[in-house]
């Protein structure tokens, strides 16, 4: 068990997400960023599907009650254990009563951190992922007592996985084109992908908008299914780019298609940080 | 009838199929027999295929990796589709109070339809709604079929917190909120009804292609109905 003492900005447990239910429009849900998450579970010799713990711009800080090996990936919030520095991205033992805390964040928008066995919150839907309207705790909370699976602790030795964090500075998204691309004039396309935007205050695990508008003339469309990364554009030139907790459809014309590794890298970016798309192919 | 289809990759596990984009009976009811026949015949691990008015979107296990070699099986597919229906299709009556307590629009919206508030009543319980398919939230029913007399458009001002089971106009649709959440629609009515489980699986009985029709109640009856649902002993209706 661990013991939330502080839950952080936004904390919430995230698995691979609930998926095939979208046609009764439930969300994917799921971590922001996949491969940090994945990652962090394979340093433990996790499932994939095991869930963890996602926190967004600072850190919880959590005290464990059982001894486990945890492993914190993502962003870098600067973990200690009991006030000493630890290493991310390597598999850590803690003892019962340790406390995990987290200090400034100095690159990424995310961490990752994941325990031995996976955190045992609710499953609905097959998914242990938080969701509104879906589960009943929608985010982790102070006085929280989180479960895990702590009957083994070991975990395996690696030959050294190496975690890539180059792309939290990565600043281009790749794309593909969206069904409504080509209703953009030829100079509106080039300009799509040409000028620079930035990430605006209002970003969050269900969409990021980014500045500046960009002026257009399309009308709305009939409702039609959206995905996690598809960026829509609304007639007052708002580029929205759904994220993980979006909604199943949408009718503003859809422009691109972020690829999976995009996704990841968005998920680590913060308010004002600049981005570029770049056509795939 | 058979439309001419638009078929394109849309990310890299899942491919688009578009109709002409219109809302039409006879295009929802193409869009899901053709679900239907891909969730039939296609062996290929699917996870989901969302359907909309016009569109079908059809999400892979995997990434594809020869996606012409997909759009061709779906083609062949779908011109070997026949035209006999293979939808089976439920109306189910939903229960909803109208009265002031649970309508804070009504009286506003019955000033500006220039039509007393019982005829918008019937006018808005004595017809059939056709669901086209679910989505914006988790269980909300994009309906078709209210009467035209009964378009308004939305609200200026969205309302913050629209409560659970709110019956509401907005444009030329009505629905159902399955959640609080935010809203622009008028809200004419409310339904103790739990039409989305997250605890169940499928977790909403209604589906695509399946009618609704609404049941004007009184307020004992709504709250009967409430205490029924709190102790599982009430079942959706069907007709």
């Amino acid at each position: 068990m661990i013991k939330v003492l502080n839950s952080g900005f936004y904390a919430t447990i995230q698995d691979q997400g609930r998926l095939g239910h979208r046609s009764y429009g439930v969300p994917d849900s799921g971590a922001m960023d996949s491969y940090s998450s994945e990652f962090a579970n394979k340093l433990l010799g996790n499932n994939k599907e095991a869930a963890v713990l996602e926190m967004t711009m600072t850190g919880a800080e959590l005290q464990f009650l059982k001894p486990t090996t945890i492993a914190i990936t993502g962003a870098h919030m600067n973990p200690t254990l009991n006030g000493k520095t630890i290493e991310m991205f390597e598999s850590i033992l803690v003892e019962p009563n340790d406390v995990l805390s987290f200090g400034k964040l100095s690159n990424g928008f995310r961490t990752y951190v994941a325990v031995k066995g996976g955190f045992l919150s609710e499953i609905v839907l097959g998914s242990r992922s938080m969701a509104k309207g879906i589960t009943e705790s929608i985010r982790i909370k102070k006085e929280d007592v989180l479960d895990f699976n702590a009957t083994s602790i070991k975990s395996p030795k690696h030959a050294k996985l190496k975690f890539n964090s180059s792309y939290h500075e990565d600043k281009i998204l790749e794309v593909t084109k969206g069904p409504e691309f080509d209703k953009l004039t030829r100079e509106q396309q080039n300009l799509l992908i040409s000028q620079n935007f930035q990430v605006s205050k209002f970003n969050n695990r269900m969409a990021y908008q980014l500045l500046p508008l960009f002026k257009n003339s399309l009308e709305p469309i009939l409702t039609t299914p959206v995905l996690p990364g598809t960026v829509q554009l609304t007639p007052s030139g708002q580029l929205i780019v759904l994220m993980r907790d979006c909604q199943t459809t949408g009718g503003y014309p859809r422009m691109f298609q972020l690829t999976e590794q995009s996704i990841n890298i968005l998920s680590q970016k913060a308010t004002g940080n600049r981005l570029k798309f770049s056509l795939k192919d | 009838m058979s439309y001419k289809l638009r078929f394109s990759q849309y990310n890299e596990r899942s491919i688009l199929v578009e109709w002409p984009a219109i809302i039409d009976e006879n295009v929802l009811h193409d869009v899901l027999n053709f679900k239907t026949r891909i969730e039939l015949k296609i062996y290929k691990p699917i996870v989901d295929i969302i359907s909309t008015y016009a569109s079908l979107l059809i999400i892979y296990n995997t990434t594809i990796e020869n996606v012409n070699d997909e759009f061709s099986t779906l083609k062949v597919l779908y011109k070997s589709q026949d035209a006999k229906k293979l939808l089976k299709s439920k109306t189910f009556r939903i229960p909803v109070c109208y009265e002031d307590e649970f309508a804070m629009d009504l009286d506003n919206y019955s000033v500006a339809k220039n039509l007393s508030k019982s005829a918008l009543i019937k006018l808005h319980s004595e017809a059939v709604y056709t669901v086209f398919f679910i989505g914006f939230l988790p269980g909300f029913l994009y309906l078709g079929g209210l009467n035209p007399t009964l378009h308004l458009d939305r609200k200026e001002t969205p309302n913050l917190n629209v409560k659970k089971g709110s019956v509401a106009i907005g444009g030329k649709q009505t629905g159902i909120y399955p959640q609080d959440s935010p809203g622009g629609w008028h809200i004419i009515g409310n339904s103790p009804l739990e039409l989305f489980k997250p605890k169940q699986n499928p977790p909403c009985v209604v589906k695509a292609g399946d009618k609704v029709k609404f049941n004007p109640i009184t307020k004992s009856e709504y709250l009967r109905i409430q205490d029924d649902i709190k102790r599982s002993s009430f079942n959706i209706e069907t007709i």
